[in-house]
């Protein structure tokens, strides 16, 4: 019998060595004259285990990491083509807490399956969505999205069925699907996962959305970063358009719809959706002032559905399982799951896909493990460049999103990156306006100007000139960002600005007395 | 001349990437990213090889191209490394990683080794904040950067 051994292309696993572990195994393979088939699969997201290799045995599968190409060649002389003990062995994968405690809806298959293998897919409950889709109407199925409670999961929280209603209402001959997989926030990793580890799920979720709104042309807007999703994405959608899962008639229907892959070429601002939308048409990337809303007036003035990556792949498991399925998850108006990213000093940095509700305490101590320093949490910054730093005293806020914005915060993408106690949150504040500098796209002065000035005040702060003046400056300037700005570039980045100032303000002081202080 | 034979060559591979592309909806970051990775950066000879193409300005080309961090005016060197700088690499001790790499190549930011060897640039994140701090040496990711990893990519780059 062939023995299948899994080793995953996932970039976290692959900038930790799997491609190198990958070839070692290949070439124990075939110098041991040895039955076995090598699956790149995704990333189970436990990334502190990474490079993680699983094998197909008889009693399920058995899971051995981090694994170097030194370990491969005792891997096979301890027999873990037969789940034999070795240092690296985890044992069964699902039952690893990390794992076993998550709900993955979303994520339910990464890891599990050969990425682009259609006949994993449906073996493992693909494709049930869009069967389903197939028999609805337009209008039922944006009631199942709506019903589901499903909002973006790209920052703003928008409900999607909301959105898809507007576009299914808005007459047009030519209408599209656009994917936002520019995924730009720091700290944050879930749409490349998605798109290297089950890229059919986006493929069947944008092909709902299709059918629901009268959609018959898709684009992927994926940021430049990602060569490996681009790959992977290329690979399966090949594969779905020889399928019949894409093309003239989807899966026999009379729908037609196709997705295209384009890549952006390194601007933040292009994750902001009209930005996007400007970039795919081949201008600069930037920002619109709405109305028009895309979805009455989108890519090329089409009437278009603009979603993040786990939105629109969150789809196919609602209409798989029902709109109450999903909203049964989760609290208040968060429903369903959320696939937190547990990043920066983190002792068990990963993807852990939760209902909403925990509380950032346990995400951070008991998940996340504490500090890979092993020093004392001293701040977290949730939701990417723009979101707030949280100190510890908020630690009991629950993952929500009204939760979190009563609170001067955001959960954005879900990202959560940890620092220790040796982090200067001047000099975070400093970066928050330096990359604001950065990435502005230069429409608004607030955002174009603010950010320079901020990046000199900050300087100011930390050489001691004129500290308390220059903190007046900066919560003003924080002001005229806020409420001047076209997008949320600008006028979020006195989020972390201004949390880093309220909850460590001792940072903010001058030298001398931040010294006696202590 | 060697100069205007390399015009030509530049301008006659333009001229057929544009027509190839140019039936694409929205074909001007298509046609953009084919150039760079042809010439490795976008020459100033293709701009109005695709202004005329598109029938855009020339003042728009250049407009589009100078907006996005991606695409260079000048050639890089033989190897390109992308140093991530926000924050989850910065919480695991990236700043610091960062200058040793700068001090090891003898580079700054946005800038190519004298002997040409590798161009250094920022970037902000590449999705491997579970390994930060992290990095990409000619599209090869790499992630929890220290030492020994820097010192194999010095040795690679100056290979
Ligand atoms: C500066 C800026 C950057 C953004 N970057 C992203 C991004 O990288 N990915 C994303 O999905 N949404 C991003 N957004 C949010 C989008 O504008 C938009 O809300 C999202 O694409 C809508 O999809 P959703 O409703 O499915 O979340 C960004 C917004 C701003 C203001
Ligand atoms: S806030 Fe900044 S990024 Fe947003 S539109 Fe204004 S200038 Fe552009
Ligand atoms: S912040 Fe460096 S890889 Fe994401």
């Amino acid at each position: 019998m062939t023995v299948t051994i899994y080793v995953p292309r996932d970039s976290g696993a692959l900038a930790l060595g799997a491609g190198k572990v990958a070839d070692a195994i290949a070439s124990e393979i075939r110098t041991r004259g040895i039955n076995a088939k090598l699956v790149r699969n995704g990333s189970r997201g436990l990334y502190w285990l990474e490079p993680m290799v699983e094998v197909e045995t008889s009693q399920g599968r058995v899971a051995y990491g981090p694994v170097t190409a030194k370990d491969v060649a005792s891997l096979f002389d301890a027999d873990f083509l037969s789940g034999g003990k070795h240092a690296l062995s985890l044992g069964d994968p699902e039952e690893i807490p990390y794992l076993a405690r998550q709900t993955r809806l979303t994520f339910a298959r990464v890891g599990i399956t050969d990425p682009i293998s259609l006949d994993d897919y449906k073996a493992h409950g693909g494709l049930v969505g869009l069967e389903k889709a197939l028999t609805m109407t337009p209008t039922d199925i944006v009631r199942q999205v709506t019903d589901s409670g499903l909002r973006g999961r790209g920052g703003a929280g928008f409900p999607t069925g909301v959105k898809w209603k507007t576009v299914l209402d808005t007459p047009g001959e030519l209408k599209y699907i656009v994917c936002n997989a520019d995924e730009g926030d720091s700290g944050t990793f879930s749409d490349r996962m998605i798109m290297e580890g089950d890229p059919f799920i986006l493929i069947e979720g944008m092909t709902i959305a299709a059918i629901a709104v009268g959609a018959t042309k898709g684009y992927i807007y994926l940021r430049s970063e990602y060569p490996h999703a681009e790959r992977a994405l290329n690979e399966a959608l090949a594969v779905a358009r020889k399928a019949g899962v894409l093309g003239k008639s989807i899966l026999g229907s009379i729908h037609a719809f196709d997705i295209e892959v384009r890549m952006g070429a390194g601007a933040y601002v292009c994750g902001e959706e009209t930005a996007l939308l400007d970039s795919l048409e081949g201008k600069r990337g930037q920002v619109r002032a709405k109305p028009p809303l895309p979805a009455h007036k989108g890519l090329f003035g089409r009437p278009t559905v603009i979603n993040n990556v786990i939105s629109l792949a969150s789809v196919p498991i609602v209409l798989d399982k029902g709109a109450a399925y999903y909203k049964d998850f989760g609290l208040g108006r968060s429903r369903g799951t959320i696939p937190i990213q547990i990043a920066g000093n983190a002792r068990y940095p990963g993807l852990f896909e939760a209902a909403f509700g925990l509380t950032l305490g346990e995400i951070v101590d008991k998940i996340g493990g504490g500090t890979k320093s092993g020093r004392p949490v001293r701040a977290v910054q949730v939701g990417g460049p723009l979101g707030a730093y949280f100190p510890r005293e908020l630690f009991d806020t629950p993952f929500d999103y009204e939760a979190f914005a009563a609170k001067d915060g955001l959960i954005g993408h879900a990202g959560i990156v940890v620092f220790d106690d040796t982090v200067d949150m001047l000099k975070q504040a400093r970066f928050a306006m330096e990359f604001c500098g950065i990435e502005s796209c230069g429409k608004c002065t607030p955002c174009r100007v603010g950010a320079v000035r901020g990046v000199e005040v900050a300087d100011r702060i930390a050489h001691g000139v004129e500290p308390e003046k220059q903190i007046e400056l900066l919560e003003d300037l924080c002001n005229t960002m806020k409420f001047g700005s076209l997008c949320a570039l600008g006028g979020f980045t006195p989020y972390p600005v201004m949390s880093a100032l309220r909850h460590f303000p001792e940072d903010f002081r001058p030298h001398p007395v931040r010294e006696a202080a202590e | 001349m060697k100069m205007q034979s390399e015009d030509v060559g530049i301008t006659a591979r333009a001229t057929s990437i544009v027509d190839e592309m140019k039936k694409l909806e929205g074909p001007l970051l298509p046609i953009l990213h084919e150039i760079q990775n042809e010439f490795g950066y976008v020459p100033r000879e293709a701009l109005p090889v695709i202004a005329s193409g598109l029938n855009l300005s020339r003042a728009d080309v250049y407009g589009v191209v100078s907006f996005y961090h991606d695409y260079r005016d000048q050639p890089a060197g033989r190897h390109v490394l992308k140093v991530c700088r926000a924050e989850s690499c910065q919480a695991m001790g990236g700043d610091e990683m960062a200058d040793r790499l700068r001090d090891a190549l003898g580079v700054d930011w946005h800038e190519t080794s004298k002997d040409g060897a590798v161009t250094l640039e920022p970037v902000y994140c590449l999705g491997l904040c579970a390994c930060s701090p992290s990095a990409m040496l000619d599209g090869e990711v790499i992630g929890r950067l220290d030492e020994d990893r820097i010192g194999e990519i010095v040795a690679e780059v100056r290979q």
